[in-house]
């Protein structure tokens, strides 16, 4: 089975470095799917899980936006910051989305506040989902 | 002449200086190869957001705001990286002095420019002359992460978008060997000389690719720029964060070494005054001797 190198870079250094079938990501579109040989392609992401495929085994990143770049046999994760499901605090995930929560149901809709405690959440929820707790 | 105890407990301090700055000198030297590989790890982050809206930039007529330059500069930003804690030698005075020296030469009023800081001395020094700071952030740690200096980042960026600054420059030092380094200013935004730079860069690596753009490339260059610009503010702070270390680690080592002549010197006094007073005590015992003839 044909394979792409999938790196997932951040800031602080690289995430994730894999030979992978498949991976499949949120686009800003919607769910995208890229295989090998795929046509190169630029694309802002959603907080989101990455999926990376690799023979039967799936590896799972949380990705905070960010942008895909997929080239021929490659394809880049560039997010301000992303985690292995190894790395992430299911505490603190727990905790930062119950903050969130409670202060959506204070705030007002169109507050700066509003926005980022609903990012604030969506972020955590992305966490939660990829660590499985 | 200084007696025998003052020379003593002269010595036995600096000896205690020298250990002093014998330790700074290693913990300089630790810190500054962690900086080092954490600007290393960070390389290739900025490198591929440029390759990215550098081929978006050549590929296309899309404009953006930020790439261009605004006709007239009213207002000019300067984002100034100092360090929180001195003893580091030249390291926060020469950058000062360079960043006091290009805004007189600039402006002449109060009104057409205004500072950004990060780092205690600079804050300081800016504070004490009244200058106009907009923000300021202190106390970061020694291997700083980019959620550390997201906010400034983006709020930097933003009064660049919003117009409340037609131009940012970035004032830091930059790394180039442990012994040395210099003070460098860039342009933040508007991102003018991108074409140049990039292509000087992409020569050397071979192939860009045409890119499908999803959905289109004025969305992704819009979310792409403010990133980019902000990774550019974050890669200034590791480089003179990495500057840092090298400048306190020169500036400790030249200390360690300045109190071991000090310490021979001591010493060799030390021992001038001792043979001395023994001189004296036998001259005084012979002299008594003769007159007891």
């Amino acid at each position: 089975m044909k394979t792409m190198q999938v790196n997932v870079v951040t800031p602080d250094g690289s995430v994730y470095e894999a030979e992978a079938n498949l991976v499949s990501v949120k686009a800003h579109e919607g769910e995208l799917g890229v295989l090998p040989g795929h046509i190169p392609l630029v694309t802002p992401l959603r907080i989101g899980p990455v999926r990376i495929k690799k023979d039967s085994k799936v590896d799972l990143v949380a990705v905070n936006g960010g942008f895909m770049e997929v080239r021929r046999d490659e394809v880049n994760i560039l997010a301000e910051s992303a985690e292995l499901p190894t790395d992430i605090d299911v505490a603190r995930a727990r905790a930062a989305k119950e903050r969130a929560q409670r202060r959506l149901d204070e705030a007002k809709k169109d507050n700066i506040d509003f926005r980022r405690a609903e990012l604030a959440l969506k972020r955590a929820i992305n966490r939660l989902e990829v660590s499985g707790g | 002449m200084a007696s025998l105890r003052d020379i003593q407990s002269k010595i036995s301090s600096t000896k205690k200086t020298k250990q002093i700055t014998k330790a700074m000198q290693m913990v300089s030297a630790a810190k500054l190869n962690k900086a080092q590989n954490k600007a290393q790890a960070f390389f290739p982050y900025t490198q591929k957001i440029r390759d990215v809206v550098s081929s978006i930039a050549e590929g296309s007529m899309v404009s953006h705001p930020m790439l261009e330059s605004r006709e007239e500069v009213k207002k000019t930003a300067y984002l100034v990286i100092t360090s929180d804690r001195g003893l580091c030698g030249a390291y926060n005075s020469g950058l000062l002095r360079h960043t006091m020296n290009t805004i007189k030469e600039r402006h002449s009023s109060q009104d057409e420019y205004g500072i950004i800081v990060i780092g205690k001395v600079g804050r300081d020094f800016f504070k004490k002359r009244g200058m106009p700071i907009y923000q300021e952030i202190v106390g970061l740690s020694d291997q700083p992460a980019y959620a550390d200096i997201k906010n400034i980042a983006a709020t930097t960026v933003e009064m660049f978008a919003d117009e409340v600054f037609d131009e940012i420059y970035v004032h830091y030092n930059h790394f180039i060997s442990a012994i040395s380094q210099e003070v460098t200013e860039t342009k933040l935004l508007p991102l003018t000389d991108f074409d140049e730079s990039a292509e000087g860069e992409n020569s050397g690596g071979g192939d860009s690719p045409s890119y499908e753009y999803e959905p289109d490339e004025e969305t992704i260059l819009k979310q792409l720029l403010p990133h980019y610009a902000e990774s550019l503010v974050y890669g200034a702070l590791l480089d003179g964060k990495a500057s840092e270390f090298g400048a306190r680690m020169t500036a400790m080592s030249a200390a360690t070494d300045n109190a071991s002549d000090m310490i021979d010197q001591l010493n060799l006094k030390f021992n001038r005054a001792r043979q001395a007073a023994i001189t004296q005590e036998i001259n005084e015992i012979v002299g008594g001797a003769s007159a007891l003839d």
